[in-house]
């Protein structure tokens, strides 16, 4: 259990954008993951995906990790941001676009 | 197994008890939902808070029995 916090701690310690998701950003294997890809690729900035169906010490590590349930899960800087439904609710305002600002990410063209 | 509707309004209700649920089954299936949660518990609370009571209030079942629920939240006018 420490250990896969650890592994998680590294991954969003180490990416500055990070999507836990279900599939890949080429292939989301559910609507949730899907919605949280799109909103990604909307905002153009780099990403990571991380898949929790091919890890199931992870897929169960990150609900503990953030105390939080449900996937898809985005971390910015190491920070848990939200699920797909924040997500949507924080573009639609332009907060998402305001955090990546802040955050010095910038989309690339 | 799948969480029927009445009982996800419930929890929430048990959980938040001021709180106004719209629950719309977005696929007509009984296992695709859409809340919308309005309490007064969400005053000056982040978002990621404001789910969380929802999520607790629903029980260990989220993103288990109940693995599709969007969900919004807000503070009553």
């Amino acid at each position: 259990m420490s250990d896969t916090n650890a592994r998680i701690a590294e991954i969003v310690n180490t990416n500055d954008v990070v999507l836990f998701m279900k599939g890949t950003p080429l292939f989301p294997q559910c609507g949730f993951s899907s919605r949280a890809v799109a909103i990604l690729e909307h905002l153009g900035v780099p990403y990571q995906g991380v898949d929790v169906l091919q890890d199931m010490e992870i897929r169960s590590g990150i609900k503990a990790y953030s105390d939080w349930p449900t996937i898809p899960q985005l971390y910015v800087k190491g920070e848990f941001v939200g699920g797909s439904d924040i997500m949507m609710e924080m573009y639609e305002a332009g907060e998402l676009q305001d955090l990546m600002a802040q955050s010095g990410l910038t989309p690339t063209s | 197994m799948a969480m029927a509707g009445a009982e996800i309004i419930a929890r929430i209700k048990a959980g938040l008890p001021d709180a106004e649920v719209t629950l719309t089954d977005l696929a007509g299936d009984d296992n695709h939902w859409a809340a919308h949660v309005v309490s007064a518990a969400f005053v000056g609370k982040p978002r990621v808070a404001q789910h969380k009571l929802v999520y607790a209030a629903i029980g260990a079942d989220m993103g288990e029995a109940l693995h599709a629920l969007q969900l919004t939240t807000a503070v009553p006018n």
